[in-house]
């Protein structure tokens, strides 16, 4: 096989090649333009760079405590310092990078011109929601260097409320604001989808990374308020001692843990249904075939969606709540296993017979359909009941939820913004190197998060910072994973910034994908369409691509 | 490509609905029903029915609720993706009320 | 592609049957579109406030059933003149939101002016009365915290109060409905004050003749969101105030 078959990538000659100069980048000079814009485009890039800022604040903390975890002693951090180590990891990764990752910087730039739109339906909404996830993430950083949080995460009452001297009211405010600026963008995204698509774009031509989006965004918006009126009512309860959730005024602690979780467990969905999305895409254009099943795909989408809402209690089964509401999260917690299956058998039955190459997204793809499934499957072992006594609050769960968020969700970011990079910039990643980082994010990953499913199955307990002599190789192992993970981070924020001024001219469409993000200029136009498209093709239809393609040599010719 | 004809104002939109304007005579209705809502159900609470008292009030309040997001919310005149909006946020208020209840009346058998 | 011509926005509205107006923005290509989707939009953030009052109505339904004893007690502490009022005072202020919403669709400036200041006053008026309502409890050690009281709720003869006598741990769990009513009529004039500021730059832009010439969004969705804080509060009345009022 010779080396031009083997990829799909068809650059415009580099001799002659430019960047067009008329684009939503050079349309406007100036801080304030960025700072005060209403272009999607433009909010998508302030959105990209305020969240890997972010994600580089939580990595180093990811970092410290597996430094600490090399060895069974405290030798690094005292317990207090750990405490708030996990914390503000948690805390930053899930609402300042995992929540908005996807969306609103990848769905920001291309939702609008994959449904034939100028812009969201409400741009200055738009801005206001990056906005408020600076505030919230101001907020966030304050917390940190006024001396921390400790609560986890998921800040437990009573442990929040009563027993912490930490900055719980200004973190939780923090969250509580990220939340609007989430609320904000799901809102967009659904008004966007329902009354701003092209004419002839009916839901059915719609590519797959707005159908995943849309139900994403309905999670957010229903789910979202329910954990700001928790955080209201934590906050309230430490600084005026009101009794809500407060055992000892007759206050019942579970009751935190229901609101928590209805949101926060369709949080999990919010986070991983864009990234679902974006590996539709890359599936079947690194495949030259419409996705398998696709209505399947997109019903399973809403199906996620929906039976999201059902299943929250199964973060609680140690908790106590009674042994018959256990059983039945318990079983709508194997429910929501299905649609999920779904997706995985559609994607591989897409590759069957494909013409498959493999680019760099298409790497961090089939790393994703590994570590998601493996995710996926554990999960169903928590979600059973008596394995659930056995693994949860151990490492295993923490094995788990990094399959899925880590190496399902951010291979799906990574894969995402490699996807759409030439579109976004104009220019290309360098190939090979992009290859080797996506190798090494897999190898590191897998160093990293296999041992500590052995580790919980062992019976580690999670969140803390010592732990017996037997434990200690495959904690050794788990650290050095996350030494090449860490590297295999480093490299794409590099080269990626090397390539915006001396990557190669990518041209309109570098992929030969059908979407109509790619049948316009690249980077596009601030309006995207010169004049508004009609659509009269199916997602996925590469015979119409190709009969395109045919027409446009021939007038040119 | 010409059995999709341009349609900017979504008029052939089954998610369309024409631009309705509430007459200021069904708005002095509603605030009249308004009010007597009100007073029915504080003669209501008034009145032994015991564990109706509770249903009762309830029932009023969500009558007038209605009452309010048909009229004075115009969903009546809207198109069917607002009802099922409107519909879907309720909906998804219960299914927090009975799965959370679902854990909470399980838990204490008897005791509710 | 060409990339010379970026068309200029509104050349498409031009094409139909009425001529674009100035508030029309560039993204949309009617008027009809961006009307809808500013109520759909607005709709949507309604339905994230329905659970955001929704985690406080579950936690009051759940604590209700657990110290009914403890509510009614303390529910009767709240002035049923005083609530019904509100009440009416607030179904008044909605009522004249919905005029002002009528008074801009027919293009009625006067009366849109008019229409809004009344929504302000009534709103004021139910702010106000909410206040004296909260007055009333602070001074009777009512409000959760430190200096909460049970000694009524204990001793209720004592204080000329026709009302059972609770054990001490019962009457305990009073602070948790005053916590619940705090919580929640609190947030819920959180959204009143919210509103009533918006409804001031309403009005500015009212008297300005913004909302004069067809242009009825703003007015059309402030009211949406005025409504929702009528309908919360229709709620809160009877769950709040109206606890087993009859004669024991």
């Amino acid at each position: 096989m010779s080396a031009t078959s083997s990829t799909i990538v068809n650059l415009p000659d580099q001799k002659t090649a430019t960047i067009p100069k008329k684009n939503y980048i050079t349309a406007e000079d100036g801080l304030l333009s960025w700072l005060l814009t209403g272009d999607h485009k433009r909010i998508a890039m302030l959105y990209l760079i305020s969240i890997t800022f972010f994600f580089f604040i939580g990595g180093a903390f990811a970092g410290l405590i597996r430094l600490e975890l090399l060895t069974p002693q405290a030798d690094l951090v005292a317990s207090d310092t750990y405490n708030k180590l996990f914390t503000m990891h948690g805390i930053i990764m899930v609402f300042l990078f995992l929540v908005p990752s996807v969306p609103a910087t990848i769905g920001n730039f291309v939702i609008p011109i994959m449904i034939g739109a100028k812009d969201l339906a409400f741009p200055k909404v738009n801005l206001l929601s990056w906005y408020l996830y600076m505030v919230g993430g101001l907020f966030t950083l304050a917390a940190l260097v006024l001396g921390g949080v400790d609560t986890g995460w998921t800040f437990t009452t009573p442990l929040s409320t009563h027993y912490l001297n930490t900055h719980v009211v200004t973190a939780g405010l923090g969250v509580f604001i990220i939340g609007f600026s989430s609320i904000f963008t799901g809102l967009n995204f659904i008004v966007t989808i329902h009354r701003m698509r092209a004419p002839g774009m009916t839901w059915f031509r719609m590519p797959l990374f707005v159908w995943s989006n849309y139900a994403a965004s309905i999670m957010m918006v229903l789910g979202t308020p329910v954990l700001a009126i928790t955080l209201v009512l934590v906050v309230l309860e430490r600084t005026i001692h009101i009794g809500v959730f407060d055992p000892t005024l007759g206050g019942d602690p579970l009751l935190f843990q229901h609101l928590f979780w209805f949101y926060s467990h369709p949080a999990v969905y919010i986070m991983i249904l864009p990234g679902m999305g974006v590996i539709s895409e890359i599936i079947s254009t690194f495949s030259r075939k419409r996705v398998f099943g696709y209505s399947a795909v997109a019903f399973s989408s809403v199906a996620i969606a929906i039976f999201g809402f059902f299943v929250w209690a199964h973060h609680m089964f140690i908790m106590g709540i009674s042994n018959y509401s256990a059983l039945v999260f318990s079983l709508l917690t194997m429910l929501v296993a299905v649609p999920s299956a779904i997706k995985i058998f559609n994607w591989s039955f897409t590759m069957q017979k494909g013409s498959v190459t493999f680019e760099t997204p298409m790497i961090y793809a089939f790393g994703f359909l590994g570590l998601f499934t493996i995710g996926g499957m554990t999960g169903v072992f928590l979600g059973a009941l008596g394995m659930d006594i056995h693994l949860t609050e151990t490492y295993f769960i923490v094995a788990h939820f990094h399959f899925v968020m880590v190496g399902g969700m951010l291979m799906a970011f990574l894969a995402g913004v490699h996807f759409w990079w030439p579109k976004m910039t104009g220019r290309m990643y360098p190939e090979s190197l992009s290859k080797l980082a996506a190798v090494t994010t897999f190898i590191g990953f897998n160093l990293t998060f296999l041992p500590q499913f052995i580790l919980g199955y062992l019976g580690m307990p999670r969140r803390y910072h010592s732990y017996p002599a037997e434990f200690q190789v495959l904690n050794v192992l788990s650290t050095a994973g996350a030494t090449v993970l860490g590297i295999g981070y480093m490299l794409p924020m590099i080269y990626l910034a090397w390539s915006l001024k001396y990557g190669a001219v990518a041209g309109n469409n570098p992929w030969q994908a059908t979407g109509l993000e790619w049948q316009i200029q690249s980077p596009p136009l601030t309006e995207n369409f010169i004049e508004t498209p009609v659509i009269d093709y199916e997602a996925y239809d590469y015979e119409w691509l190709a009969h395109k393609t045919e027409q446009e040599v021939t007038t040119v010719g | 490509m010409s059995e999709h004809i341009h349609d900017p104002a979504n008029i052939t939109n089954p998610e369309h609905a024409d631009h309705h304007i509430v007459s200021p005579l069904q708005y002095t209705y509603v605030f009249v029903a308004l009010l007597v809502g009100t007073i029915l159900t504080v003669v209501a609470a008034k009145i032994e029915l015991g564990i109706f008292n509770p249903i009762v009030a309830l029932a009023i309040a969500c009558t007038k609720a209605v009452i309010v997001i048909l009229f004075f919310m115009h969903v009546y005149y809207q198109s069917k993706l607002i009802k099922l909006t409107v519909a879907s946020g309720f909906l998804t208020f219960l299914v927090l009320v009975t799965l959370a209840l679902s854990d909470y009346m399980s838990r204490a058998w008897g005791l509710w | 592609m060409d990339n010379a011509i970026a068309v200029a926005p509104d050349t498409h509205a031009e094409d139909h049957h009425h001529a674009a107006l100035p508030q029309l923005r560039h993204h949309f290509e009617t008027e009809e579109q961006q009307r809808e989707a500013g109520t759909f939009g607005m709709w949507l953030f309604l339905l994230t406030e329905i659970m955001f009052f929704g985690g406080m109505f579950f936690a009051y339904l759940l604590y209700r059933n657990w110290y009914y004893d403890a509510f009614v007690v303390a529910s009767n502490q709240l002035s049923i003149p005083l609530g019904g009022t509100n009440t009416a005072v607030l179904i008044t202020s909605g009522f004249f939101m919905a005029l002002g919403v009528w008074a801009a669709e027919v293009r009625k400036k006067g009366l849109l002016v008019l229409f809004l200041v009344l929504t302000i006053a009534f709103g004021a008026v139910f702010l106000g009365i909410k206040y004296v309502e909260y007055h009333e409890k602070w001074e009777k050690h009512h409000v959760p915290g430190a200096s909460y009281d049970i000694k009524e709720f204990v001793n209720p003869h004592a204080y000329g109060l026709n009302e059972k006598p609770l054990p001490p741990d019962m009457a305990q769990k009073t602070q948790i409905f005053f916590s619940l009513y705090f919580a929640m009529t609190g947030m819920h004039a959180l959204h009143m004050i919210i509103g009533i500021g918006l409804l001031f730059w309403l009005l500015a832009r009212a008297q300005r003749g913004d909302f004069s010439s067809g242009y009825v969004a703003p007015i059309e969705n402030f009211g949406l969101y005025w409504h929702f804080v009528d309908i919360v509060w229709l709620f809160l009345f009877p769950l709040l105030y109206l606890i087993n009022r009859h004669p024991v």
